[in-house]
Parts: structure tokens; sequence; C-alpha cells
């Protein structure tokens, strides 16, 4: 019989809750909660040991606790080894991502987790590990664990995996060469294509491209007595960032006050910076209007082209942001737009 | 960020260096700038030049704001 070691966070571990997020790794015999499940579900294999860490302890230590657990695992037989599923907790699929990767570079064994399409953790590591895709909730914990069972029979009989979408795996960015059963060569396929697409005949490109959702495009504004918003992604922010927004991958974002300023201060005045991990700060640190361009607008509000500023800014950082969650934190600043009338915005990428 | 803003029926221009990344987004009024760690004001240069560099590109943004699209649309700075 085959082998499997299982990684749960302190809550699916049953340790205890957010209190217990600083617990240390420890690994123990056997199942812990839902890895019972798991270990029923293999077929010619059973879940042997159990790792256990607290999401904060793994966050805010990730080497030491790598090292840690990749201890543990020394010297022990296994075959695979699984993770979660983390659905849609941030620190739960970041640490999920962290132990597969580091255990399929150390051991060689083919890893699986499970995220829902929103953890920031399926962007951070879907090109490294298989991540099946999952539900938002531990509500799905007996369908994600049932599918990440299944997954890993195939691993373990070493049946063909046949891509992303088959699979329910998030694209890896890889291209997989498969062979057809039929064995029609490309030739005859791309012939057969173009003739349905030209007898308006339904068919299906071998090559997807991402489909662009696109959104109506807003009405022209009378610019004369507008009140205009200045947004950005390139993290500019009170010095000392008082909501602690994220270098990268950010989830937060913050909402600071520009009324009556001409142009915004820079960090050797106390004043604002940028925090964005993505590019070289130093421009940006003497000088923040060249990315949010208060000075400029408030030039334009004198001169009378616009009517008036929003007295607040809002900031973000755009580097290994999800989209999910870039759009979440747009409909939260929507609600301080809506509120104060403002009937445009300019924003600011780097 | 842009989509979610223009779906609640604000108007937006989004002011960017990689035009190809804000049109894959979906941005319909793009402004382009002329650098990633420096969007409106290359340091190398004299700070009069960086503002008469901002202020210009600020304006297009504005204008842009003001103009009626049938498409997704860089406007020429």
């Amino acid at each position: 019989m085959k082998k499997g070691i299982l990684y749960l966070n302190q809550f699916f571990g049953q340790i205890g809750g957010e209190d217990k997020a600083d617990y240390e790794p420890s690994i123990r015999d056997g199942q812990v909660g839902a890895g019972l499940l798991l270990s029923n579900l293999l077929e010619d294999a059973e879940i042997t040991h159990t790792v256990i860490c607290g999401d904060n302890f793994m966050g805010s230590n990730e080497k030491e606790t790598v090292d840690t657990i990749l201890g543990f695992l020394e010297g022990k037989e296994f075959d695979i080894f699984f993770a979660g599923p983390a659905f849609q907790a941030g620190r739960y699929g970041n640490a999920c991502g962290v132990i597969c990767k580091a255990v399929k570079e150390k051991f060689g064994v083919p890893v699986v987790t499970s995220m829902h399409q929103e953890n920031p953790g399926v962007d951070m590591f879907k090109k490294d590990v298989y991540i099946l895709r999952g539900g938002p909730s531990a509500a799905n914990m007996k369908k994600d664990m049932s599918k990440m069972a299944e997954f890993g029979n195939k691993l373990l009989k070493g049946e063909k995996i046949k891509g992303a979408e088959v699979e329910g795996y998030y694209p890896r960015g890889i291209r997989l060469e498969i062979f057809l059963e039929d064995e029609t060569p490309a030739c005859e396929r791309a012939i057969s294509m173009l003739l349905k697409k030209i007898n308006n005949e339904p068919f299906v490109s071998e090559l997807p491209i991402p489909e662009l959702e696109t959104v109506p495009i807003a009405p022209a504004i009378k610019l004369a007595h507008a009140k205009i918003a200045l947004i950005t992604s390139g993290g500019i922010v009170p010095v000392d960032n008082p909501d602690k927004i994220q270098s990268a991958s950010a989830t937060r974002w913050g909402r600071y006050s520009i009324a009556g300023m001409k142009r915004l201060g820079n960090e050797a005045d106390s004043a604002f910076k940028t925090i964005h991990a993505g590019y070289d700060p130093s421009a940006a640190n003497a000088d923040p209007n060249i990315c949010l361009p208060l000075d400029a607008l408030r030039v334009y509000e004198e001169e009378g082209k616009i009517g008036s500023i929003h007295d607040y800014y809002y900031a973000t950082v755009g580097t290994g942001t999800a989209e999910g969650e870039a759009a979440r934190m747009a409909l939260e600043i929507i609600e301080y737009l809506k509120a104060d009338g403002v009937d445009a915005v300019i924003l600011t990428s780097t | 960020m842009v989509k979610e803003i223009e779906k609640a029926g604000i108007t937006v221009v989004q002011m960017a260096n990689l035009i190809p990344i804000a049109k894959t987004v979906g941005s319909n009024r793009m402004v382009p700038t002329i650098s990633i760690p420096y969007p409106l004001g290359d340091p190398k240069t004299s700070k009069e030049e960086q503002w008469k560099l901002r202020y210009h590109r600020v304006g297009v943004a504005l204008d842009a704001l003001a103009t009626d699209i049938e498409e997704q649309t860089v406007f020429a700075v």
C-alpha cells in the first residue's frame, strides 16, 4: 500500500482558531479531521502522517517553517503529498503553495492542493504545483477533498494526466503535448476547422486565447463642473503606511486626505512615499507627484478646467494582485466615490 | 479596478506605461505614461521639464474624460 502525507493549518488540524494561528509546525501519526476522509478515498494508499502548522507562523517565518517541516519528512516513506483544501483562505492558500512547492523540489513526489479561484495562492503557485479548483468555504470540504483524492489516485497509479481543463486544476501555463486517440494529424484538423469556419459551423480552437471581458464605455463628462478623484495602483501612501498595505499581492487599500494640498510632499518631508515592491521606488519617494499627479490636477482646478478635486485619494499596490481582489477593492472604493458625488477618475498604474 | 469603476457608471481614464496590459485588462480610455517607476516625470530631466510633461499628460487625461468614444482608445500625447 502506498503512503501519503497531508498538511493542514491550525484550524483544520483541530488545534484552534485565529488565536492559534501562531502554532509552530508539528507532525503526528495517522489522520486528523478531514484527513480521514482523504485516506478513505485513496484507493491503494493511506495517509500515514499529518503535518499541522499555524497560518501566521508560516506567513511570518516561512524559511524556518519550511526547513522544520522538510526535516519532519526526512526519512519518512511517502509517495504523494497533499495540502488543504484551502478554499478562499489567503494565508492558508499561501502556506499550502509554499509547502507543496518545497516538498516537490526536495523529495520529487507529486504534490496536490486545492483552492478557490479567488485565493491569491492560486496565482502565486499554479505554475509550480497542481492546484485543483475548489469551493470558497469549508462547506465544500467533502467535495474538494474528494477531488484531491481522485486526482491523487490518478497520480499514484501513473495514469496519463489529460491537461488542466479535463483534470480540474488551474492551468500551469504549460502547453501539454497529447496524442489524440484517433491520431488525426494537425494539417487535417486545421483544414477541417477552416471548412467549418467557412461554412459557419461551430468549431473549437486547440489554442484558446483568454477572452477579453469588456465593460460598456462610460459617457464623456463636462469638465468645468466635474469633481475628479485620483486613484493609483502605484503604492503611494503616507510614510508610515497606516493601513499596512502589502508591497505585493495586495488585499488592502487606503484613503488619504489631500484636501487643501497643492502637491504631495515626499518621503524626506515625512509626507508620502511608495511601498510598491515591483519597481524602483527612488523617483516616487523623491517626488510622489510623478505617480499621483496632484500638483498638475490642482493647477487645472485653479485654472477652472475642472470643477474640483475629491478630497481624498485612494491607493493600493498593483503587483501580483489577483484580479478578483482588485475588483473587490474597487467596489469598496466606489462607495466612497459615489457618496461624495465624484464624476470621474484618473487612475495611474505603474 | 478600472473596469469596476466604469461598470459603476463613473467615467475613468487609466494613465499607464504598459498600454497593452491596460488594453488586455479592458480599460476603455488610456493615456500613456513614460515609464513604470516614474510615470509622469523623468528624474534625469529638470524639474521644469518634469512639470511640463506631467501637466501636459494630465491635461490629455482630462480631455479623454470629456471625449465620447466608440471603442477602447489610446489618447495621443
